[in-house]
């Protein structure tokens, strides 16, 4: 059964949105993640042109997120205070992300763009995550696991001015990372059309020791006020927000996240890492192949506007 | 009589027009032709996945037009709207291929029809050919450019075609016109699904012996309508709205799944 998205002006098969949504809402169950990684390059690979891609999958982000933030809020797994300061941060990158978009888009190199941001940041990503999961792997066959948190040990970045104490978390650290990586985290989710929980959950974990309880309920606050400003500017400043592809990504992805969800259950912790890191290499890859390979057309087009344009 | 003479040099040129008439509708008077769209309006709703508009032409031939050796032949030329296409060439920078040369065409029509009852070559002579630009390798040489460059823009006038071309934009056949009777033909004017919105112009000429021997043009219009054209004009003139309206049903429908897949 054919579709006709009203903004992207196309023609889409019904049922391979849906399964797409299903299949993309199954992994992110699986992982505990938005998906948009995944699904942003499967709908560009289908046809749909970049902008609306990009632009239409932060409402099937918005969605996901609604439902797992809420359900970590009624868990009480939010430090609002925390996610306060991340969307601070996040919402001024949301913005130079629609921003740049746009321009790119004026520009004509908006395709290439997205390829390229693609391409760094998940084989970066996947690679040091990869990295991360091999290591830990290695060191659990001998036996002894590496220690969380060390007493009076403290990277140089949390010590910066601007100390905030967040009780929730149990932290007392500057704001001025955290700022940072959400403001990257909103910029990358902007132009990509992706949540960027994939990147924030570790950098929290990580870098912030925030607890892992408490970890991903507040990712998804951030990235649910992050993607709500994008969705809006997006609809905004490019016009590409395609309301019918939104709510067959939704409902795709809504039904496919509880069976993923489920399937999570019986899946070992560094397995899933393992997995997910493969995963954001492999599609880092794909767009790199783009790039690297020659091309069978070398010639592209695109229309710039529509109507004759006057020459002067 | 005098008066009426000084009176001549102003009937003059009224009475030569209508003696020159006179002269010409006695003398060998063309054939007309008669045409007649399908619809003139076709509309896209939310199962679209292409159309097809129908021509049917009639010749029209009176007592004292002169009759021609050959069949006659027909020609129906259909442009979309018209768009602004940036062609751009793929080069191989160190180990990447990014985007370089490109070539910006201001007038490009987002759809192109040559259909015909024969090939072109049988139908027209070959002056006249190149004079009315029929057919695709008319349509390259149209393409207006912005940024002339010496030669260079006829390859990317060329990939421009081919491209829309492999998408099923630009169609080009011999047998796209089809004579029922000698003078009755029809022809079917098959949009694919990613033909865009807009004002369709449809030329309709009619040959015989080499010759144009009449012209006649219509047009149809492809529209959203309903749903899709309420969403489509709602994204456009309030998008703030639209946006809001989009993020508020998001939330929605995240608040519902929580609510009916909750599972704690």
């Amino acid at each position: 059964m054919s579709i006709y998205l009203p903004v992207a002006e196309m023609t889409v098969s019904l049922f391979t949105i849906l399964g797409l949504g299903a299949a993309v809402g199954f992994i992110s169950g699986l992982f505990g993640i938005g998906g948009g990684f995944l699904m942003t390059p499967l709908l560009i690979f289908l046809g749909i042109p970049p902008a609306v891609a990009v632009a239409t999958q932060t409402a099937q982000i918005v969605a996901s997120s609604t439902t797992s933030g809420l359900a970590a809020l009624r868990r009480r797994a939010i430090d609002l205070k925390l996610g306060g300061v991340l969307v601070a941060g996040g919402l001024v990158g949301t913005a130079l992300g629609v921003w740049l978009f746009a321009a790119a888009r004026r520009a004509g190199q908006l395709d290439l763009l997205i390829v390229v941001s693609y391409v760094t940041l998940f084989t970066v990503v996947g690679s040091l995550m990869l990295r991360e999961s091999i290591r830990e792997f290695l060191q659990s066959r001998k036996g002894k696991p590496r220690p969380r948190r060390r007493a009076g040990e403290h990277p140089a970045y949390l010590g910066l001015p601007l100390r905030m104490r967040f009780p929730r978390s149990k932290l007392y650290v500057s704001v001025i990372p955290l700022w940072g990586i959400a403001m990257f985290i909103g910029f990358a989710g902007a132009m990509l059309g992706i949540g960027g929980g994939f990147i924030l959950v570790p950098a929290l974990l990580y870098m912030f020791k925030v607890p892992t309880n408490i970890v991903v309920g507040t990712s998804q606050f951030q990235i649910l006020c992050t993607t709500l400003a994008a969705l809006v500017l997006h609809a905004v400043a490019n016009q590409a927000v395609d309301l019918v592809l939104a709510l067959m990504l939704i409902v795709g992805g809504v039904f496919g996240a509880q069976f993923g969800a489920r399937a999570s259950a019986n899946l070992r912790a560094d397995v899933f890492r393992f997995l997910l890191a493969l995963l954001i290499l492999g599609v880092g890859l794909r767009f790199a192949v783009e790039l690297v390979v020659q091309p069978d057309e070398l010639f592209s087009l695109s229309i710039t506007q529509v109507g004759a344009e006057a020459v002067e | 009589m005098i008066r009426s003479l000084a009176l001549l040099p102003a009937l003059l040129p009224a009475l030569l027009l209508v003696l020159a008439s006179a002269v010409l509708g006695t003398g060998a008077r063309a054939e007309s032709l008669v045409t007649s769209l399908s619809s003139h309006q076709v509309a896209i709703t939310s199962n679209y996945t292409g159309s097809q508009v129908v021509l049917f032409g009639a010749v029209r031939r009176d007592a004292q037009t002169i009759s021609r050796t050959g069949p006659y032949q027909a020609a129906v030329i259909v442009r979309g709207p018209m768009q602004t296409v940036t062609v751009r060439l793929r080069e191989e920078r160190g180990f990447l291929w990014i985007n370089g040369e490109q070539q910006k065409f201001a007038n490009v029509p987002a759809f192109y029809a040559a259909l015909t009852s024969a090939p072109l070559d049988e139908i027209a002579a070959p002056a006249l050919r190149d004079r009315l630009a029929v057919g695709l390798d008319g349509l390259g040489r149209d393409i207006g450019d912005t940024v002339a460059r010496g030669g260079r823009e006829a390859t990317f006038r060329e990939a421009l075609v081919r491209l829309k071309r492999r998408l099923g934009l630009y169609v080009e056949s011999d047998r796209g016109v089809t004579f029922m009777t000698p003078e009755i033909f029809r022809s079917a004017i098959v949009l694919p699904a990613d033909s865009p919105p807009g004002n369709y112009e449809v030329e309709v000429m009619l040959f015989a012996d080499g010759s144009l021997l009449a012209v006649d043009r219509t047009n149809f219009e492809l529209v959203k309508i309903g749903f899709e054209q309420r969403i489509t004009a709602l994204a456009e003139n309030q998008s703030l709205v639209y946006g809001l309206g989009t993020a508020g049903t998001a939330i929605f429908l995240g608040w519902l799944a929580s609510v009916v897949f909750r599972r704690d």
